[in-house]
Parts: structure tokens; sequence; C-alpha cells
């Protein structure tokens, strides 16, 4: 029975975090300033960068696998894998433009067939990952080959050639055009309307994720599916419609690409899903899944798009560019780990 | 879970419906649109002091065939005083960036292959626009004028696959597999095509991954064993080659090899018998002409090939002359 001397501490819970470490918290962070560097780095290294030609090329270039690497990122928050994500971009465009040359059909109307193509794809991924309870990185390889082999296959069978062209006078390319492939102008330079696909994806994917009822189950069936079910979020359908958003945005890639390029090679796509996924995780996302950020996705895309276009500018050999890409991952997602640790550690 | 739920603040919604409303009202153009507005239209460059070419091609890093097309083009560059880029993507959607990135840093000249023509037919054109001479070569010659360019300098890849289906014909082959490396790459098509017109007899395709080894030679010698009446194989790239010369003795077929495009191993192949000839395009010229012709082009406003392509190749090599080439195909320019 010792008498209280002091004053008891106060209680940490209700203390409020310094700013540093609230921003430490953010899966985006370190993104963020490795996009900076990157940005500042080639800024300072070349001219061109940083004219409006050069920032049209590099955004450009970062969209659309931007958009990807958001749909890609809720994926993975969610805890699953898309290894088809890639060729899918190449089976959509694919569809759309055999519907459009070969049977004469208006463009819309291939783009709402081959919509439903890709959602149907993606559905299908999600219902044999849920339903054999093998892991999706399996499933979407088995889906990744099977698109291969019918990208290569049907183009083939209908056309004779290994690529789908001719798209610029099927019926209704103009308007549709306009909607996924036209050029805005800002300050006398033009950019791709792809960039505003990908402002405006990641815009809604990141409020759907931190905003809304089923942000927080794509994090909880990410973070646990088991505990998620026992309170009641609907795990297999939360699943099943992310792998949908990945092949819906496959899609929207895939038709921004065949309405700019007009044509379409059986081959196309091939190896990009790593890429989304390495910009996903540049981002902050974790491969273990219930971690993770749309915005910190899109920012990893950007790294990707500045370095690429950056090396290009610098005049740099590039026979190097893989190894920085290498290299560059592995720093960020060190940097991610080291913040994650610390994110742990700070009061909340 | 962390905490990732607080505040995504307003920050990024606002900022992305700003700038999609400034999209809105910003002047649009339609697909394939002129974006020429990126280079201005300041001359590229004054006709005096450094010329720079930008040499952008579809072949894959670590490709034995394009290494030789970079070092004619940075052979070129050496011997003429001209500062040569060299940038290859095999996607057609980021061999087109590629093409904006060199207009946009107002290059003196820019040479582009152009295994999907359409792909690139906007970011061609709107370099040209921008006053750049632009040279394609390789693959694409039928859009290569109608694209705006000076000239194409490359190989009719269906002239060369007849040629080669002739020549194989000669040699009293009747049942023929053409080996195609890459899904996407028309020219290839054309060749095997080609080879069907010129050869007369039984043409078969079989499509292998050139990124793969092991895949292409047991692909070529599983079609060897459950066909043995096929008596000649023609590969479209050297390393195939080399694969289907132990896909040959592998599957104990008596079949020819004969193939497209040269490297070291060919030139021993040919020389030691296993391999009945090449058809070599000379792909070092299609790297160092066009830098010639744009150098030509800037400091005495030449043109070259009349409109028509310039023709690097089909030549042949075989038994005959095979020695002096491959004393060249060691150093990486046959």
């Amino acid at each position: 029975m010792t008498p209280v001397t002091s004053a008891p501490p106060a209680d940490e819970r209700v203390g409020s975090p310094r700013l540093l470490d609230r921003l430490v918290l953010r899966p985006e962070i370190g993104a963020l300033l490795g996009a900076l560097l990157v940005f500042v780095f080639f800024s300072t290294v070349t001219e061109q960068f940083l004219s409006t030609g050069g920032v049209a090329t590099w955004l450009d270039d970062a969209s659309t696998l931007g958009i990807m690497a958001v749909a890609v990122a809720l994926l993975m928050i969610g805890g699953e894998f898309d290894l088809s994500a890639g060729v899918m971009t190449a089976s959509s465009a694919l569809v759309t433009a055999i519907l459009a040359t070969k049977l004469g059909w208006n463009v819309w109307l291939a783009l709402l067939v081959s919509l439903v193509f890709a959602l149907a794809v993606g559905a299908l991924n999600g219902w044999l990952v849920m339903r054999t309870g093998l892991p999706s990185f399996i499933v979407t390889l088995g889906t990744f080959l099977a698109l291969q082999g019918l990208n290569l296959g049907i183009t083939r069978l209908v056309t004779g050639t290994v690529q789908v062209s001719g798209m610029r006078s099927a019926e209704g390319y103009s308007s549709a055009g306009y909607l996924f492939a036209s050029t805005f102008t800002i300050g006398g330079t033009s950019f791709y309307v792809s960039i505003v696909w990908w402002i405006l994806f990641t815009v809604i994917a990141a409020t759907v994720l931190v905003r809304t009822r089923f942000g927080n189950w794509i994090f909880a069936v990410g973070g646990s599916a088991l505990s998620s079910r026992a309170v009641g979020v609907p795990v297999v359908r939360t699943k099943i419609l992310l792998f949908m958003t990945t092949a819906g945005a496959a899609w929207l890639v895939g038709s921004i690409n065949i309405l700019r390029f007009t044509s379409v090679q059986a081959n196309q796509g091939i190896g990009l899903e790593f890429q989304f996924i390495i910009a996903a995780v540049i981002g902050g996302c974790l491969l273990t899944g219930g971690f993770g950020s749309a915005v910190g996705a899109a920012i990893g895309a950007l790294i990707f798009g500045m370095a690429r276009q950056g090396i290009v500018y610098a005049n740099w050999n590039s026979d190097w560019f893989q190894l920085f890409l290498g290299v560059m991952l592995l720093a960020a997602v060190l940097v991610n780990n080291a913040l994650r640790r610390r994110a742990e550690r700070v009061r909340r | 879970m962390t905490s990732t739920r607080k505040g995504l603040r307003t920050g990024p919604v606002r900022l992305g419906l700003a700038l999609s409303g400034l999209v809105l009202l910003a002047a649009c153009s339609g697909p394939g649109g002129d974006t020429s507005a990126n280079t201005g239209t300041a001359a590229a460059q004054a006709p005096t002091g450094d010329l720079r070419v930008a040499v952008i091609t579809h072949g894959s890093a670590g490709d034995a065939f394009w290494n030789v097309v970079k070092n004619g083009a940075t052979d070129a560059g050496k011997q003429l005083g001209v500062t040569v880029d060299y940038n290859s993507d095999g996607d057609p959607g980021r061999q087109s960036t590629l093409i904006d990135n060199a207009a946009s840093q107002k290059v003196g000249g820019i040479v582009v292959s152009m295994a999907n023509p359409d792909a690139l037919k906007t970011s061609i054109e709107n370099a040209v626009k921008a006053g750049i001479p632009v040279i394609t070569i390789n693959s694409g010659s039928d859009k290569s004028s109608s694209f705006g360019a000076l000239a194409h300098v490359g190989q009719e890849e269906s002239v060369a696959g007849e040629e080669a289906g002739r020549k194989l014909k000669e040699a009293g082959k009747t049942k023929l597999l053409c080996v195609i490396h890459e899904a996407g790459n028309v020219g290839l098509n054309q060749r095997c095509d080609g080879a069907r017109t010129g050869f007369g007899g039984a043409v078969s395709n079989l499509q292998v991954d050139i990124n793969n080894p092991t895949d292409v030679e047991s692909r070529i010698k599983g079609a060897l064993q459950t066909d043995p009446s096929v008596d000649a194989v023609l590969a479209l790239n050297p390393q195939v080659a080399v694969s289907s010369v132990s896909a040959v003795k592998g599957a104990s077929s008596k079949a020819a090899v004969a193939t497209f495009d040269l490297n070291a191993d060919v030139t021993a192949a040919i020389k030691s018998g296993d391999v009945l000839f090449a058809v070599d395009q000379q792909q070092y010229e299609q790297g160092y002409l066009p830098i010639v012709m744009l150098k030509l082009y800037r400091d005495n406003a030449n043109t070259v090939g009349g409109g028509k392509p310039v023709l690097t190749g089909p030549g042949f090599v075989d038994k005959s002359n095979v020695d002096k080439v491959a004393e060249y195909a060691e150093r990486g320019t046959r």
C-alpha cells in the first residue's frame, strides 16, 4: 500500500502524433519521394525533360501504365494477383478490332462487346480463384497463357496475318476516337486524352478505397479473408469485383491503344503484367495484401514514365534501362519497408 | 489495418476534377490528331554545326540482328561526325512515344523501323510536320512515302522469301517447314508467304518463341519427328537457324536448313555444311546508309532512292563466299 506520489502519466492514446509521423503512415510517401527524386534529377540533367513537349511525352508514357497500375493496386490490396492483365489489354483491343474491321460492326458496339468479354474473363478469374482456393498467381498465369494463345490463334484464323489494322475506316471510329484517343491543347502543347483517363481513374479508385464501404471491404479481405468473412464482409463478391475491375481497366487501356494506333499486334501486352505489379509495389502495395494505395500506384507509374523517357532525353545507352528499373524497384521496396516499420511504432 | 483510412483529404479529388475541367475547356482535336504543337514550327536544326540523329527500332534489346544495325548507325555517326542516339522498343505504342520524344528534342533526323506502320503513323507525320527529316528502315516500305518519309532503306520481305523458296526448290527439296519466331511481326509472315510462292511445294508454318531457345529447338525437333518427310527448314533468324541445326541432328532428320540473316554461328554452320545458305539483308547498311542520307540531305539537300525503296537485300551467303563474310560477322558488321 504505497501512496501514489507522482501524477499519472498522460494517456498516450489521446495525444496527437507529430506531423512527420502522420506522413510516414501513408503508403504512398515512399513513391512520392522517389517521384520527386527522379523528377528533379532528369529536370536538371536534361533540357527537354521539363519542356512542354517533354512533359506531354512522359505523361503519355505513364498514363496507360498508370490506369492498369491503379486497378492492379486495388486487387493487390485485396490480397490477389492478376498476371493476365497485360495480355488482356491486347485481347480486348483485338476483339474490338476484329469485330469492327472484319465484321463491319460499329466501333461503339464492338467496344461494348469487348468490354463484356473482358469483364467475363475477369469474373472467371475471380470465380476460379475463390472456387478452387488456388493462389491467384497460379490461376491467372493459366488465363495469361490461354489468352496469349487465343490472341495469336484467332487473329491468324480471322485475318491470315498477325496484326489487325484498318480501324480508321470503321464506322463510328472518329466519335469513339474522341473519347479514347484524341488530344487536347494546353498552352500550345498537345496532350493525349489518356492522361485524363488516368487521373480520373485514379481519383475514382482512391475515393472508393478510402471513402466507401467497398473500400473497407477491400482492405479487410486483403488483410484477413477469414476474419472479414466472420464479421460479415462478402469476401467472394468483393474479390470477383476486384478481378473484374482489373479486366475492365485492361479493356480501357486496350481501347485507348486500338483507337490511337488503329492497329493491334497479336503479341502485344506480354510482360506488361509485371510492370503493373512493380508500379503498384513502388506505390506502397504489399504482396501480402491489406496495405497500399491507389494514388501511390499512379505515382509509381509516373516514376516509370519519367524514367523511361528521361533516360532517352539524357542520351544514356538504353541497354541499361532494365538494370535501372530493377535497382529502383529494390530501393522503393526497401524504403517502403523501413517506413512501414516506423509506422507500426507510431502512436495512432 | 493501418491508418490509410485516415484522410485522403479532398486534395487529389479536387485536383483531378480541376484538371478534368481544364480539359473540357481546352481545345480538342480528334484521334490521331495533330500533335505538332509539341514541336512547334521551329526549324529542326540550323544547317550547320552538329547533326543529331535518333534511331528508333522495334528490335528487342539484345537481339543479334539489331545489334548489327546499331553498329552500322554508330559507325556511320563516328565517321561522319554525327551524334547517333539508338533506342528500341518492341511495343509499337512505346515505339511511337520514343518518336515523340525525339521530335520534342528537335533532333536533326529520325530513323525508324516500321514493323507496325499504322501505330507509328501519327508520330511520324508529326515529326515530318515539325520539319524533321525521317527515314524508314527494315520494314514498312509500302507506307514510307505516304507518311512523308524521305526514303526507305531495307529489304522487300516477300521478294526475299520468294528467292529463298526458289533456291530451296532448285536444291531439290519438296517439303518445307517455315519457322516464325515473333508472333506480332508481319514481315516474318510475308517471308513465309513469299517462300510458299517461290517454293511451289508443301510449306507449313511453325510458331516458336525467340525468347526461349529451349522451346525453339524442341518444337522444331517435334515437328520434324512428327513429319519425317520434311526435307527443308527455313529459319527467319540466325538464332533460330542454330537451334534448327541442333533440332535436325536431334531428330536424326535429313532436312536441310536455310536461314535469313547472319551471325558468326551461321557462317560457321555454312562452312561445315550444316546450313545450306543464308539470305543476307545486309542490315549493317540499314543502320549506316540512313545516317549518310540524312547528312547529305542536310548539307547538300540530296535525296536517295527516287521515291523507291533502297534495297539492301536479298544477298545470299553460301559456301562460295562464306569465308570473307565470316570474318565480318565476327566483328558484328554482317
